[in-house]
């Protein structure tokens, strides 16, 4: 089978993980790092795995369109908007890692069928990545009438732009929690703690059920069908202890431990959006390669 | 003499006391009576601020925007001040309180994670609102890292830095420490939030007067989280014998404690083992009734979680720890019995 051609935007902590990730994919070919500053240690080390480099960022794709199908932007929401028209123009599909939030929201483990020609996807945030599918897979088996979750993440792990723009997180999340979750009221709660070593991420996710539809085994089956679902693609995710039930009230605690690519393994917070594009890239580029054959 | 504006954190940190259960009522009433006795700012907000209201940190019975409100119409004289806790409330929260009369926000981080205040600092400023800078947890991070976060807020436009002994935790020594060299740093005001877990509320409150902070927190009849605060009716006696200007009626101060505060307390607000264990441990002051609840659910000695809190250097915020660190523990009881 052949390889559908991929790029990226931003050559920062995530575009390097990205970068470390896809090239090991077996469905994706890195081809393209699109930088703005030649000298940085991410454009200097795609230049040393061989791919086109581009200091101009998505400008030099416009140019020479045929190096990459898939795009994942690793930059800013700011700076997204005008590579998502940039792509769009282009034909690209495209992967959002940052808040812009143009195209749907996207979690690999609960909705990727429903978006797999859509030409732009939004990752959410990390702790969206890491509690809706556990929301997702309660509301499988009793109806959420609240979702809300609290994502501890190290300080270390917090870059600037989440630091610059903390309200982002918890609104997207919320939002992510109902749109994708399914939850009628969605809320998040972000901590940052500073404690040396650094802390894995942890996600703690409460539920609240509609009265007399609590069935403890249903749920239990179903986050534990889910849990392994996403440790398909993120290998660090798991339960740190049993569930709790109290009246209508779940409560699940995750502990997410990064794979150690480019970023270091307490950062599971990156790593789980990292990994959620790539898999999510994959499924586009085995969808573009199942639809090129039958051609 | 000098002057100290006394903000009033009863209908905030209090607020954990009353499991958040604050009515619009006992409110209304409060705020009346503490702007009979001219106290200068009212806090009024869920415990862990705008948004608190959650399964994490208890459901608000009332809408707190319902509280603020209800504070706003029932003062003329006392300014009402709101906590945001970014990461929990956000600008949009801001806003609505802004809209319905708060005067004053306290925006409060960790103590070494001050850069998440920038936005919600620029925009109370950019509202009119008097602005602060809470550095939470104060006692975990070393002097020169408290500096350098204070300095970051002050750059951000907040009109005051408060160091917050959050886990009622400081010293006296270290609390003179840390003013004097914040009131050598900063040129705008400082302030101090203490509670009184080692029952040193009211010695650290006057060694952070002693050397130039202007703004200090108390808790009327100690209604705060963990031991409470600094008692205001006596910080208003102690600062009048000590000829320190505070404009605050203390003598109205003591009726609100006897008349108004004792009888709506759910318990009296002496410094239990669990608040002095929160003191010696360096635990966040609002973790008291839910390490409680957590040791009753496993069969364990509050204290024995609240010191792995500590150990663990978990910070403010991180409720869902507590539930966490009780089930290992009870896991290994369970495995060396």
């Amino acid at each position: 089978m052949g390889k559908v051609k991929a790029g990226i935007i931003g050559s920062g902590n995530i575009g390097s993980d990205l970068m470390v990730k896809l090239m090991k994919s077996e469905t994706l070919e890195l081809t393209t790092m699109m930088g703005i500053d030649a000298s940085s240690r991410g454009m200097q080390h795609a230049k040393k795995l061989g791919l086109t480099v581009f200091d101009n960022g998505i400008e030099g794709l416009a140019e020479n369109p045929d190096l990459v199908d898939i795009v994942f932007d690793a930059t800013s929401a700011g700076a997204h908007i005008h590579n998502a028209g940039v792509a769009k123009e282009l034909g690209k599909q495209m992967l959002d890692l940052t808040p812009a939030a143009i195209g749907p929201f996207v979690v690999p483990a609960v909705n990727l069928h429903e978006n797999l020609h859509a030409e732009n996807v939004n990752l959410i945030t990390c702790g969206g990545q890491a509690t809706i599918p556990i929301i997702h897979a309660i509301n499988q088996a009793a109806k959420v009438e609240y979702g809300e979750i609290i994502a501890t993440i190290s300080s270390r792990s917090a870059g600037p732009g989440t630091r610059a723009n903390i309200d982002e997180f918890t609104e997207t999340t919320a939002k992510g929690i109902e749109q994708v979750g399914g939850a009628k009221k969605g809320k998040a709660i972000i901590i940052l703690n500073p404690a040396e070593p650094p802390i894995m991420m942890r996600d703690t996710i409460h539920a609240i059920v509609e009265e007399g539809s609590m069935d403890r085994e249903e749920i239990m089956a179903s986050v534990q069908r889910m849990v392994r679902h996403v440790q398909s693609y993120v290998p660090g995710y798991k339960l740190r202890t049993e569930p709790i039930f109290d009246g209508n009230n779940v409560t699940v605690f995750l502990e997410i431990e990064g794979a150690g690519h480019y970023l270091p393994k307490y950062a599971g917070n990156l790593d789980i959006m990292t990994s959620a594009a790539v898999k999510a890239a994959e499924e586009f580029a085995k969808n573009r390669l199942k639809v090129a054959a039958n051609k | 003499m000098s002057k100290i504006k006394i903000t009033e954190v009863a209908l905030r940190d209090g607020s954990h006391a009353m499991s958040h259960q604050y009515t619009v009522e006992q409110v209304k009433t409060i705020t009346k009576a503490l702007n009979d006795a001219s106290v200068p700012y009212i806090e009024v907000s869920h415990g862990d601020g705008l948004g608190g209201s959650s399964i994490q940190y208890g459901l608000s019975g009332t809408d707190e925007l319902k509280l603020i409100e209800a504070a706003v119409e029932a003062a003329d004289f006392s300014k009402i001040a709101v906590l945001l806790i970014p990461g929990i409330g956000t600008i949009e929260d801001l806003k609505n309180a802004h809209r319905i009369g708060a005067d004053m926000v306290r925006v409060a981080t960790h103590v070494t994670e001050a850069d998440v205040s920038k936005q919600h600092l620029e925009t109370a400023k950019e509202l009119g609102m008097e602005t602060v800078g809470f550095l939470m947890m104060s006692h975990m991070a070393p002097v020169d890292k408290l500096i350098e976060q204070a300095k970051l807020m002050e750059s951000y436009g907040a009109d005051t830095v408060y160091v917050v002994d959050s886990a009622g935790a400081l010293l006296p020594d270290q609390v003179a420490e840390r003013i004097k060299a914040l009131r050598q740093a900063l040129t705008v005001d400082i302030g101090f939030h203490a509670h009184n877990n080692l029952s040193l509320a009211m010695g650290n409150t006057l060694a952070a007067i002693k050397q130039g902070a202007t703004r200090i927190d108390g808790s009327v009849r100690c209604l705060g989280a963990g031991a409470g605060n600094t008692q205001t009716e006596v910080l208003a006696a102690v600062l009048e014998k000590m000829g320190i200007e505070t404009g605050i009626d203390f003598y109205k101060m003591m009726d609100i404690a006897e008349n108004i505060i004792a009888p709506i307390l759910p318990g009296t607000q002496e410094i239990t083992k669990d608040s002095l264990t929160m003191g010696y441990a360096g635990v966040y002051s609002s973790f008291r009734l839910h390490a409680e609840r957590a040791a009753k659910r496993y069969n364990l000695d509050s204290r024995d979680i609240l010191i792995e809190l500590g150990k663990q250097k978990i910070v403010g915020g991180q409720e869902d720890m507590i539930i966490d660190v009780a089930a290992e523990l009870a896991k290994k009881n369970k495995i060396t019995v």
